[in-house]
């Protein structure tokens, strides 16, 4: 197994401290700071996402590796001082006001940054001005919300409405997710995309981010 | 509980126990119209009333009143003529190495909850919508050691996966019925979830691994959108009707979660006399 594949098995496997320590190893040896970051630390992402939407692994184990992917991500942030952390995009995503519940929305932000794309994670009882605020200052082009409750889901069309009035909804995609939510719904309130979990998420935001 | 409660007059984002401090006469009307929709047991309005989920609302130091003011709120409905329960929900936080919160401090807060709500006069204690067994261990324990005879229920909430059932934390029903009863739970069963359907098999689980009591509480299905307003799908009527298989099961107790009302149990009553009265 070479450098690359140990570090991402030491991810999958949720063990910090060796992928902090392989992930030093790696950039000791002289290997791209950007493909140490691609073959080691996202790939080890990935298999993560695709075995947690398999049912194989669960919240544990996906938050393990997270911390794991984490530790790597901290030593190699300074190495892209000049340029900032290699990234496919921006997006920008909370759960709505009045809504407490976040291990869903934390969850998607792990699966999104183990994609390589930068993520402003606004926290939980995010109010709709701090949404669109913070999507206009950082130009993301993708605000996600997560809702637990059928009582905190309309303030999504809240977000969606203000975002119209602000006139950034052409060149926003909002993405939602959360226990109660549906395609149905997600439709008639204006947004682009239902995620049902947070690989689907992933695969989501990506095709937003890329798409020219 | 929630249901009733948002009906009237909770606002999203309120802390749901905050109304004990405010409105314990609802609290009052809630308990009387499930008593009088036939319920054996009443629940608390203390599902966050431990200090750490408090601790959310700013809340933290209010822990005995709103204990104590729920507790008190039931029982001047119902008197003892059925039995009052203490709900007791998950802390809200994810247990170390996961997440930032050691087990001690997790303890201390359920300690504190159950110990009030024992103190004020529950005959049981219901720790429920638990995902991750250890926490819900920690609850039981913490109820235990307030005092070892108070009876307490335990239930967890599953999701059906192609695999099986499993809690979002990755616990299995056989796992939940060994750690429940080790911990020194008297029932032990599940509640939330997605619907009477799955619960029925979820029941059957409990059945196959475990001889305990069983409880089972579902939630009235997902909530649909029918002309702009947000339905829980199933009705007093399909829910009852699925409640007679559970009694097939044996499960020992049943209950209502999220979407439930008062006419929900009443469609359960009739099912579980119906039943019963079959059976003598």
């Amino acid at each position: 197994m070479d450098t690359l594949q140990q570090l991402s098995a030491h991810l999958q496997a949720g063990e910090v401290e060796q992928a902090r320590a392989q992930t030093q190893a790696a950039i000791n040896s002289g290997i791209d700071p950007k493909i140490i970051l691609d073959q080691g630390l996202i790939a080890g992402m990935l298999v993560i996402g695709q075995r947690f939407k398999a049912h194989e692994i669960f919240l544990p184990d996906v938050l393990m590796a997270a911390k794991a992917m984490y530790a790597g991500m901290d030593l190699l942030k300074p190495l892209f001082l000049k340029e900032g952390m290699p990234s496919i995009g921006k997006a920008v995503i909370g759960t709505v006001q009045g809504d407490l519940h976040d291990i869903g929305k934390n969850l998607v932000g792990i699966m999104l940054k183990g994609a390589g794309i930068d993520v402003i994670d606004l926290g939980k009882d995010v109010p709709p001005e701090k949404f669109i605020d913070t999507a206009e200052k950082e130009g993301a082009r993708v605000i996600g919300m997560s809702a637990l409750l059928t009582t905190t889901m309309p303030v999504m069309k809240k977000v969606i409405e203000l975002a119209r009035q602000r006139g950034i909804y052409d060149r926003t995609k909002f993405v939602v997710g959360g226990a109660p939510l549906s395609l149905e719904y997600a439709r008639e309130i204006g947004a682009h995309a239902y995620c049902f979990d947070s690989v689907s998420a992933v695969d989501c935001v990506r095709g937003f981010l890329t798409a020219r | 509980m929630g249901t009733m409660l948002f009906q009237r007059g909770l606002k999203p984002g309120d802390c749901p126990e905050a109304m004990n401090l405010d409105h314990p006469e609802l609290l009052s009307e809630i308990a009387r119209l499930y008593l009088e929709a036939g319920a054996d047991i009443v629940q608390t309005n203390t599902f966050g009333g431990s200090s750490l989920k408090l601790a959310q609302y700013g809340l933290q130091g209010r822990v005995r009143d709103i204990c104590v003011n729920a507790v008190n709120a039931a029982r001047a409905v119902v008197g003892k003529k059925v039995f009052v329960s203490g709900s007791c929900g998950p802390c809200g936080r994810l247990l170390e190495p996961f997440g930032d919160i050691n087990a001690d401090a997790v303890f201390d807060s359920f300690k504190e909850q159950t110990g009030t709500l024992i103190e004020a006069g529950v005959d049981i204690i219901c720790v429920e919508t638990m995902t991750d067994v250890n926490e819900a261990m920690l609850a039981v324990k913490a109820a235990k050691s307030i005092q070892q005879s108070v009876p307490v229920m335990a239930t967890m909430t599953f999701d059906s996966t192609p695999r099986g059932f499993y809690t979002i934390m990755g616990t299995t029903v056989e796992q939940a019925c060994k750690a429940l009863a080790d911990a020194g739970a008297d029932v032990i069963g599940s509640n939330c979830g997605n619907g009477i359907e799955n619960m029925v098999r979820i029941a059957a689980e409990f059945r196959k691994y475990s001889s305990l009591p069983l409880i089972i509480q579902s939630n009235a299905g997902l909530p649909q959108l029918v002309d702009g307003q947000l339905v829980y799908a199933e009705t007093p009527e399909f829910m009852a009707k699925h409640c007679e298989r559970l009694l097939d099961i044996g499960v020992d107790i049943i209950g209502g979660c999220c979407g439930t009302t008062p006419e929900h149990i009443a469609g359960i009553r009739e099912v579980v006399d119906r039943y019963n009265k079959a059976q003598a």
